[in-house]
């Protein structure tokens, strides 16, 4: 469902220009849970910005469901960010004065999905993530294991096919990083979801069933694994 | 975990789960509906409610003030209006010399060149008209035994008081007979009658002019306005008698009697115009003058002109203010474009994160513009209660009856639209090409 073949891309620097990802390919295949491992400023970052259309690779293909995503325009783009995927961030992202189902709506109101329908689907995510009971709460009244479910929820609610998670646990204690950890995996599990995460963690990365490991902007290894 | 997946299974019996809710196929528009926008913008304005009040008040403040000075425009105009129009109908008025350089109205004082005969010659041309009337002005002092007054002194015929208007309040007018005998009698302008005698009875009485005895036979009828001295304050005589009493009343060539105006109303106000160039194509041929008019020693100015000039002149006035107080509406509009930049730079996550979940460009730019829009509208309709207020309180105070006319509601909320499309544009554009992970990262 995904593949990436000799993707690069460069950053310029002023004068100097940074290769943060130098010919990278491999393919992800429906259904799989995927980490993503590697050392600070090896390109893991710059890797899910591409697969999650926030940016153009500088040379390269990636295909997503067959769609040359490499070729799209801006408006596309935001077509196959809305339509495929959901993202999930470390610093989880809730509009703050919104509430918990508000922020969950948010993907849905951009596809133009009408008030009822939206507010079923949101309040159905929550209650996936174990959120149903704080609906109505805004970010500033949860804890940020709360929140990264909340924002779980939110990539959930477009019906996605690709979860992308860059370092969801990283603000959170081992604890609650096993609770987002189940979650994700259970997801994956029953629902069939395709999940691909970037964590330093070996612990969070022990929930996937294969390890992509990226050093200076390269693919170093693949491993498939026995999830936890 | 285990709590998550028992909620799972527990649902799962009773149809539909959520999971099924959720990941059921999912049809929509595509695009964002106007009420979310509202919304959405909305929540953000009142996020910062001091702050979007007083971005509004440029707009308010600008709004109120074009509303305000455009119905005290209206207020005077209306005013002028009626005051002109209750002189008389389809007037027009003839005097010596060329209104060149003088007001309207006011004639040229030292020319001499229209004469009793002039007012004969027209009277027989048998125009369309309900009656022609001399006059000469003069000033002198009214001597009573309890006060005296410097007034006016009209002196004319009859029908000088039906052309324009003034009815009696008591007592009787001066009768054509008396006007070529030059009897010794007088009317009175009520303002000289209450300044002459108080709250007694004037008709009876008998004033001095110049020594002379003057028997007071009527008193007029409050007329009020004002502007250019009120009729109230004018006396009225046989104007025979003032020709021959006053000094100075002979026409240049000195054998004839000059009049300082002739006032005539022209029965239907189609004719006007015919009867002005037949007046002026007999004074011509009387006086000796160019055909073209190009020298001649009269005016005649109507009634309508007289009004047109002085509307044209309120109305530039009312357009200038309102330009003036327009510019307002220019620095409220840059307000609001300083405060959406700011904004726009405060919500730069939001806007990267509502891009990351599938907003476009343009469902940001709408957003932004809305933003803009609603602030400027309101302003605008907040100022156009506020300019209604004003009005009202200026029509109370009994100054002028100031009134908001349709077409200022319609221009000031129009601006108010135009300043919020216009002051928003740029920050909006700058939000829509925001890169949503440069926004994302955005600290
Ligand atoms: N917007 C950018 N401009 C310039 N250099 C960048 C930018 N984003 C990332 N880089 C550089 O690209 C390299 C990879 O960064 P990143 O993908 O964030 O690494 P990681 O997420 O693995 O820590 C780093 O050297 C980083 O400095
Ligand atoms: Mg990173």
């Amino acid at each position: 469902m995904i593949t990436v073949q000799n993707l690069t891309k460069t950053y310029q620097m002023g004068d100097v220009q940074v290769n943060a990802l130098n010919g990278v390919s491999f393919e992800i295949n429906k259904g799989e849970f995927v980490a993503l491992m590697g050392p600070s400023g090896s390109g893991k970052s710059t890797m899910m910005n591409l697969l999650g259309c926030l940016d153009t690779p500088t040379s390269g293909t990636y295909t997503l469901d067959g769609n040359q995503v490499s070729q799209l325009d801006d408006v596309e783009l935001s077509a196959v960010r809305a339509q495929k995927l959901g993202f999930i961030f470390q610093q989880y992202n809730l509009l703050p004065r919104q509430s918990a189902l508000r922020n969950v709506e948010l993907p849905l109101i951009y596809r133009g999905i009408p008030g009822s329908e939206r507010h079923t689907r949101a309040a159905a995510a929550l209650d996936i993530v174990g959120m149903g009971d704080r609906m109505e709460h805004r970010p500033n009244e949860l804890s940020g294991g709360q929140q990264q479910r909340v924002a779980i929820a939110r990539a959930l609610s477009g019906s996605p096919s690709v979860i992308l998670a860059d370092e969801p646990t990283g603000a959170l204690d081992t604890k609650t990083s096993a609770e987002i950890m189940s979650i994700l995996q259970r997801l994956n599990r029953e629902q069939g979801l395709t999940v691909v995460l970037v964590t330093h963690e070996h612990d969070v990365a022990a929930y996937a069933e294969r390890v992509l490991t990226m050093r200076d902007g390269e693919l170093v290894s693949d491993q498939k694994q026995t999830p936890r | 975990m285990a709590t998550n997946t028992a909620i799972l299974e527990t649902r799962a019996r009773n149809a539909p789960s959520s999971a099924e809710i959720v990941f059921a196929p999912l049809e929509g528009s595509g695009s964002v509906s106007w009420s979310e926008i509202a919304r959405t913008a909305f929540d953000s304005l009142m996020a910062n409610r001091v702050r979007s009040f007083l971005t509004m008040l440029g707009v308010i403040i600008g709004v109120a003030s074009v509303v305000a000075l455009m119905a005290l425009g209206e207020g005077a105009s209306k005013s002028i209006t009626s005051q002109i129009e209750s002189i008389g109908t389809n007037l027009l008025f003839i005097s010596p010399g060329q209104l060149n350089n003088g007001g309207p109205g006011q004639g040229n004082v030292a020319a001499q060149t229209l004469s009793m005969d002039d007012y004969e010659a027209i009277k027989a041309l048998n125009l369309p008209i309900n009656g022609v009337a001399p006059s000469v002005q003069n000033v002198g002092t009214l001597v009573a035994p309890a006060a005296d007054k410097n007034v006016s002194i009209v002196g004319t015929t009859p029908a000088y008081f039906t052309l324009n208007n003034l009815t009696l309040n008591s007592g009787m007018l001066f009768d054509e007979t008396q006007t070529q005998d030059g009897a010794s009698v007088i009317v009175l302008g009520s303002n000289v009658a209450r300044d002459l005698f108080g709250n007694g009875q004037a008709v009876g009485q008998i004033v001095r002019l110049n020594g002379q005895p003057l028997r007071v036979i009527g008193v007029l009828e409050k007329k009020g306005g004002g502007g250019f001295g009120s009729t109230d304050d004018n006396a009225y005589m046989p104007i025979t008698y003032v020709q021959q009493r006053f000094a100075n009343m002979r026409t240049a060539d000195g054998n004839k009697y000059r009049v300082s105006s002739l006032t005539l109303s022209v029965t239907d106000s189609k004719d006007i115009s015919g009867v002005q160039g037949r007046i002026s194509a007999l004074l011509r041929e009387r006086h000796h003058l160019a055909s073209d008019g190009t020298n001649d020693d009269f005016s005649i100015l109507s009634q309508d002109s007289i009004l047109g000039t002085l509307n044209t002149i309120t109305s530039l006035l009312t357009a200038f203010l309102a330009a003036v107080a327009g510019i307002s509406l220019l620095v409220g509009g840059i307000g609001i474009m300083n405060i959406m930049l700011v904004s726009v730079s405060e919500r730069t996550r939001e806007i990267g994160l509502r891009k990351a979940v599938g907003a476009r460009g343009q469902d940001i730019l709408l957003q932004f513009l809305v933003e803009a829009v609603v602030l400027s509208l309101t302003g605008g309709l907040l100022g156009l209660a506020l300019g209604f207020l004003i009005a009202t309180a200026v029509t109370f105070s009994g100054l002028i009856i100031a009134s908001v006319t349709p077409l200022s509601v319609a221009l000031a909320v129009g601006f108010a639209i135009a300043v919020g499309l216009f002051f928003g544009i740029y920050p909006a554009q700058r939000a829509a090409k925001l890169n949503p992970i440069d926004a994302l990262r955005y600290e």
